[in-house]
């Protein structure tokens, strides 16, 4: 920004930062490294340079290939459940925390309240339950629920709404009630409102969210391992990995690749988007 | 008596379809009163065409009697009265009603579907001796888990290592990134590349994280030979592989707390530490006089999560040691549960978490893991409220 030439703390600050990134920055390192080597080399030299970085395509191409793992149908089936749901959370979690401010009566409260009460309880206390439950509605309903995606999606929506929920309702408090006012004199319905004014105001925090949840449901193992199951058809890349390292406890060279294959996507995704999702996460973290 | 023993999963279920039923009741009756108006509107076009005719107006007349017969506010009985007036009709409170219930519908049937039902069915387990082998043949035995939980050493042990566990990661992770948030707060020239740094291993989840760690931990470090040769994640390093936990937790989530500081930070006024600076404080003084309490919320923010995040911990530690190295008892532990003297094994990073998941899916005693979590959120929930309850008075309001 300014080139002004540094003050002495300022250098200070500056080095001690850089040095401190690439402290965190060496378990990277390591593990491109080692995943550019073939099985052995991994095994004797961890920390050396690899013989030869083709080697890097070579272990790509036995990850892909690798049945256990099934790497792009496994990488699909993450695309799908995130995005679905990232967009079906932050939606309906909007449209519900809006008609939550902005209706004032007992029940608007009890129901915030409702949902607020998820936000303690821990999923341990809901997991077993949920096996069974989605069992018996199978039973009951006749729809399959195990090993689905909607299954999937609809439990992501219930735990991922009370954060959303929360956050959203902190937000709209904040946006001046004249503006919907003038809409609806202006001659705008109530779902015109949401949808074409409100909805865009609340695109930083809805950033921010997209962040928030993206990151646990791309990376969630606990909820697919028990919904999907680990050998599921519909099984996700944490699933896979998890697969990967589960049946072959010392093929480091596969099981490297598949969890540089596994965090590559969200990493370059995050590298593109930085800017608008460190401020959406500095703005939002507070509210 | 089996058909006894699963009436409350009945309830349950009837419960959920109820729910649904009066969702969808709603906007079923809705279509068909609009159906109606739009048959209405377009049969009075259609007769209208010549209105001097006497006939076709007495028929329009018989028909609008027809169908206002089951329109809004036509008083069939008290219940489908309200309903027009509240929810069907056109009033302005039954559209305002309208659009709250459908607004609300998806998250509300989501969350209680898939939160609440399970949660309250899992009270319900906790008293029971449900194994998940005998589906629909659990007997109701009370308390007897919960009792059998004070008895339970390898519990207790989860316990104990859990809370040591979530008190060192609670400090080191906010000292780290209180640290962190500080140094690229000051005027350096890549602090947008330091942020973006810091916070990236946050994108990778915990599971892929442990693989990660596992592999530095067990063939990286122990290649460097010397004090290293042994893993620190080898059996009987109890400590270490505690310390080795924390390093990998704080490695990921430190980027993420840093995030809430950085915020808070950049929102103290600078005029006060302008104002300050000009009265002649410090920067220690300008630091713990102005700064710390103005960011007092992040920490509230900040200590919460972590402490939620902690208690809960589990993917990383199944991935990075399975519930980590065996170790031996302390003998303060099988002194207080009246053990003999002989060496209990234990696994050393069994963190509650993995001790629920374990009874109920290794050793398939569901009721007694369900007993497990139901007394793990009662906990969670009594520490939370407690460290929220006591930040919030250190909060100072601009």
């Amino acid at each position: 920004m300014n080139h002004l030439p540094y003050k002495r703390k300022e250098l200070i600050a500056e080095i001690v930062t850089f040095l401190l990134m690439l402290v965190f920055f060496t378990p990277f390192a390591i593990i491109l490294l080692n995943s550019a080597k073939t099985s052995q080399q991994i095994i004797n030299e961890p920390l050396g340079n690899p013989d030869n970085w083709l080697q890097f395509f070579l272990n790509i191409y036995l990850v892909f290939t690798n049945r256990n793992v099934g790497y792009f149908p496994a990488f699909f089936h993450s695309i799908i459940i995130t995005s679905v749901s990232l967009v079906t959370i932050g939606v309906f979690s909007a449209m519900a925390a809006w008609v939550l401010v902005r209706t004032k009566t007992k029940y608007s409260y009890l129901i915030f309240m409702f949902f607020l009460s998820g936000m303690v309880i821990p999923f341990q206390v809901v997991m077993l339950p949920l096996v069974r439950l989605l069992e018996l509605m199978t039973l009951s309903t006749g729809i399959p629920f195990k090993d689905t995606f909607h299954a999937v999606v609809l439990a992501y929506i219930g735990f991922g709404a009370p954060l959303s929920i929360f956050l959203f309702h902190g937000f709209i408090k904040s946006i001046p009630i004249d503006i919907e006012e003038a809409a609806i004199i202006d001659g705008c319905s109530k779902p015109q409102l949401f949808f074409r004014i409100i909805l865009p105001i609340l695109k930083p925090i809805f950033v921010t969210l997209l962040v928030l949840n993206g990151m646990w449901i791309w990376n969630d193992y606990l909820l697919p391992v028990l919904i999907i199951g680990v050998n599921g058809k519909t099984r996700t890349l944490p699933l896979a990995v998890a697969n990967l390292a589960g049946s072959y406890v010392r093929e480091w060279d596969q099981i490297l690749t598949s969890v540089v294959l596994a965090a590559l996507p969200v990493i370059i995704l995050f590298l593109f988007a930085q800017k608008h999702i460190i401020k959406g996460m500095t703005s939002g973290a507070i509210k | 008596m089996k058909k006894k023993k699963d009436d409350f999963l009945m309830k349950a279920a009837t419960f959920i379809v109820g729910l649904i039923l009066v969702f969808t009741y709603i906007p079923v009756r809705r279509l068909y009163y609009l159906i109606l108006e739009i048959s209405d509107a377009i049969l009075t076009k259609k007769l209208l065409k010549s209105p001097e005719d006497i006939n076709i107006k007495n028929e329009i007349d018989r028909i609008r009697k027809i169908y206002m017969s089951t329109k809004a506010y036509s008083g069939k009985s008290r219940f489908h009265y309200r309903l027009d007036r509240y929810y069907i009709g056109h009033t302005e409170q039954a559209h305002s009603n309208r659009v709250f219930i459908f607004f609300l519908f998806p998250t509300f049937t989501a969350f209680s579907v898939f939160v609440i039902t399970p949660f309250i069915m899992g009270v319900y387990f906790s008293m029971t001796d449900w194994t998940g082998l005998n589906t629909g043949h659990q007997n109701f035995i009370g308390l007897q888990n919960y009792i059998g939980l004070f008895r339970d050493y390898q519990f207790f042990y989860s316990f104990v290592r859990t809370a040591t566990y979530s008190i060192m990661n609670i400090l080191v992770i906010n000292i780290v990134a209180f640290g962190l948030a500080l140094l690229v707060t000051q005027n350096t020239k890549l602090r947008n590349v330091y942020r973006a740094g810091f916070f990236l291993p946050n994108l990778i989840g915990g599971l892929v994280l442990g693989y990660i760690w596992q592999f530095i931990y067990n063939s990286a470090l122990t290649s460097l030979g010397g004090a290293w040769a042994e893993s620190v994640l080898a059996a009987g390093n109890n400590e270490h592989a505690m310390a080795a936990l924390i390093i990998v937790v704080t490695w990921q989530y430190a980027g993420y707390i840093m995030m809430i500081y950085i915020a808070a930070i950049q929102n103290v006024p600078q005029d006060l530490i302008e104002a300050s600076r000009i009265d002649g404080a410090n920067a220690y003084q300008r630091f713990w006089n102005i700064t710390f309490p103005l960011v007092a919320q992040a920490f509230t923010v900040s200590l919460f999560l972590t402490l939620v995040t902690s208690f809960k911990q589990f993917d990383t530690v199944i991935s990075l040691t399975r519930g980590g190295p065996a170790a031996i008892m302390p003998s303060w532990i099988t002194g207080l549960f009246g053990l003999s003297n002989t060496l209990t094994p234990v696994k050393s990073l069994n963190l509650i978490a993995i001790n629920i998941y374990n009874e109920a899916f290794v050793n398939y005693n569901m009721g007694i893991g369900q007993a497990k979590a139901v007394f793990f959120f009662i906990i969670l929930l009594g520490i939370s409220l407690l460290q929220v309850h006591y930040s919030k008075k250190r909060e100072v309001e601009l």
